[in-house]
């Protein structure tokens, strides 16, 4: 994968043309500041590119959603993120989001409304499976061709908002061998990062939730464990190098997946 | 002396009746010390819930050992309840077999039901094995040391005794009629599938011992199914009445989707326009920004509470609990009808007003511990086979302690500053947001 800088365009940009893109990026401030998350958010673009979407960042004046203000408890915190958010997204007209992480996609979708945001909010992984059922994005396996690919839902993908398909989907075309953890779709087992958990350490337990999960993943020696969420891609690459595989099996965002495939 | 027997049956029922509507009573009084929620939008959509998940039990048969013997027990329950309209009339009226007149529709109704009773001892059985000597985990769980554990084995014992009873009383039935003893009507045999087995039991006992067995077992059966229905309210079985309204009022939005409290609402509104006056809260609630105790929590959370069932799926598939974690999804929802109990004897013996007791839900009965170690999965939501939402409980809890409170963990409370201050939780400028973009 290159990893030259890339032009990305920001919503002030369009609008200082009197322009509007097809959809906002919503990058997210995993996507915006994790070093490993980045390679997630430029793998995405790449392929917003690659197809010729036109898309735009909101940059600077994106901020958090409040999600873990939200799932920690602090309603006032996360309301006065959503207002001020909100307040930019009318501001702008957007009508169509496009999210880098289940927790983004989960909150504008679902908690945003009700305080008057009201878009159409899809995560990246329906995105690629709606370029690729409309043919304007095609795949061959390229790289991962046979490869064992098992797909870990995120709980905020998965149960929050019943997505199941679309990462599968994306996945399954890639001449992969997709296999399926026990525990998966509606059943799915928490990488241990939601419910705001990602910024504290666990409570006393006698195992971490991670670790349980990256165990069931590497039991089937799958060549890649594929994630949807920049909080999942944490926890299980750290659950990965707690059994000291990470020379065998990567962790990969089905994005990544997708861009690697097409050499973007 | 005639009619003692009639005038001792109608007055059982009668009382039976009566207390049991005095307890749904003090249930729905109980339930409405709740918050307000309208949960009344999209009614086809509800019956539609209602009648997957409750009446066809849709959400069960992830697991399938319980779900084959729960539909014998659920049908049979609900199927051999028919038989109590004849037990009814034949207790008030001193008939005997009243709707036999129904001729060969009566032999395959009797017959159904003890096809069916046989069904629900076996489930019965089942249940009891699992529960004692295959001691499945979430069956030996800590959450059900004491009354909790015997609650169940009551339940179960219960259930075989009154079919047992149904059972041995048409063996009985019969015996006098294969004799042609006075008002036992001959019926065809085909009526008793499985109780013509029990037959041999009786040897040569005489026409009046069978009378008297037949006569116990109908008192006993009817007796203890009033015993029984009394004994719902103080019970986890309480289910098999509220899965129907709990399903009816289930939360038909996206799992994902928290609610955004009104109260916080009106005050980020007043923040941004200072014109806006938050309006007071309702007349006899304080203003408080979460849940401590359980009048802080929804009517419908509530519900929640009685119609659980303690069966422990939420708590098996909790991550924080496979993991070795205090929290537990089930005793969150035991510790909240507890402490509601509780709320409602202190009404009851205060001249039908709470006094402070000191004992409130956050704290007393559900710890921090339990609280911070939730990963808001939605696994527990998923699992409850009638959707009983335990997330909404620690999530509410959780805003009191965060927002009345302050006491958030201290790394929790390092990301709520930075999210602040930076509009990201953690320490990075908000103009480097995009510097992403340009990096090699």
């Amino acid at each position: 994968m290159s990893n030259q800088a890339i032009h990305v365009p920001t919503m002030a940009e369009f609008a200082a043309r009197g322009e509007m893109p097809e959809i906002l990026f919503w990058v997210g401030c995993a996507g915006s500041f994790d070093d490993r998350a980045k390679k997630i958010t430029k793998a995405i673009v790449r392929i917003l590119n690659h197809v010729g979407v036109q898309f735009a960042v909101l940059g600077t004046e994106e901020t958090c959603t409040g999600d873990p203000a939200k799932r920690a408890g602090h309603e006032f915190l996360f309301q006065m993120q959503a207002s001020t958010n909100i307040q930019v997204l009318n501001g702008y007209g957007v009508k169509k989001i496009v999210t880098g992480c289940p927790h983004c996609y989960n909150t504008l979708k679902n908690e945003y409304p009700e305080l008057g945001g009201d878009y159409e909010v899809i995560h990246h992984t329906q995105l690629v499976q709606q370029l690729l059922d409309a043919g304007k994005l095609t795949v061959q396996g390229g790289a991962f061709k046979g490869k064992k690919i098992t797909y870990h839902d995120p709980c905020y993908l998965g149960r929050a908002n019943d997505v199941y398909e679309a990462p599968r989907e994306v996945i399954q075309k890639l001449d992969v061998e997709l296999a399926e953890m026990k525990r998966s779709r509606a059943n799915g087992f928490c990488c241990g990062a939601g419910g705001a958990q990602m910024f504290k350490e666990a409570e006393k337990g006698d195992k971490e939730v991670n670790v349980e999960r990256s165990e069931e993943a590497l039991a089937l020696k799958p060549d890649v464990i594929a994630v949807g969420c920049p909080f999942c891609m944490t926890m299980m690459t750290d659950g990965v190098k707690h059994f000291n595989q990470e020379d065998t099996t990567k962790v990969m965002d089905v994005a990544e997946l997708i861009a690697q495939a097409n050499d973007l | 002396m005639a009619y003692i027997d009639n005038i001792l049956f109608a007055l059982l029922f009668a009382a039976g009746i009566y207390w049991f509507a005095q307890s749904l009573g003090k249930l729905r009084r109980n339930i409405l010390l709740g918050r307000d929620l309208d949960l009344t939008d999209n009614k086809p959509m509800r019956w539609r819930t209602m009648i997957r998940v409750a009446l066809g039990q849709s959400k069960m048969v992830t697991r399938p050992t319980a779900a084959i013997m729960h539909i014998f027990v659920y049908v049979g329950f609900i199927i051999i309840n028919i038989e109590l309209l004849e037990i009814v009339i034949d207790g008030i009226f001193g008939t005997h077999r009243v709707l036999s007149f129904l001729g060969p529709l009566y032999t395959f109704l009797i017959a159904t039901f003890e096809v069916l009773a046989l069904l629900v001892l076996i489930g019965c059985v089942v249940f009891l094995v699992r529960r004692n000597i295959i001691k499945l985990k979430r069956f030996v769980s800590k959450d059900l040391d004491g009354w909790p554990r015997s609650d169940a084995n009551y339940i179960l014992i219960t259930e075989i005794l009154l079919m047992s009873a149904f059972l041995f009383m048409n063996a009985a039935d019969r015996q006098l009629q294969v004799m042609g003893y006075s008002h036992y009507h001959e019926m065809s045999s085909a009526a008793f599938p499985i109780s013509q087995w029990l037959i041999p039991i009786y040897g040569d006992a005489s026409p009046e011992a069978l009378i008297m067995v037949e006569r116990f077992c109908w008192w006993f059966h009817i007796a203890g199914i009033l015993a029984f229905m009394n004994y719902l309210p103080y019970s986890k079985h309480l289910h098999i009445l509220f899965a129907f309204p709990n399903t009816f009022y289930s939360n038909l939005k996206a799992k994902g989707g928290f609610s955004n409290p009104e109260n916080v609402q009106n005050e980020v509104k007043a923040m941004m326009d200072p014109s806006f006056t938050p309006p007071a809260p309702p007349e006899g609630q304080i203003q408080r920004f979460g849940a401590k105790d359980v009048t802080d929590l929804s009517w419908k959370q509530l519900m929640d509470a009685y119609t659980c069932t303690e069966c422990g799926r939420c708590t098996s598939a909790c991550p924080a609990n496979n993991t070795g974690k205090l929290l537990s999804p089930r005793k969150i929802m035991m510790a909240t009808r507890d402490r509601l109990e509780e709320v409602g004897a202190n009404i009851d013996s205060n001249k039908g007003s709470f006094v402070e007791d000191g004992k409130p839900l956050l704290g007393t009965y559900i710890t921090p511990e339990e609280l911070w170690a939730c990963t808001s999965c939605n696994a527990c939501v998923q699992e409850c086979p009638v959707n009983i939402d335990p997330l909404s409980i620690i999530i509410d809890l959780r805003r009191y302690m965060v927002m009345e409170e302050s006491a958030a963990p201290a790394e929790l409370n390092m990301m709520l500053t930075n999210l602040e201050n930076n509009g990201a939780p953690w320490q990075f400028s908000p103009s480097d947001r995009l510097n992403w973009a340009n990096e090699e």
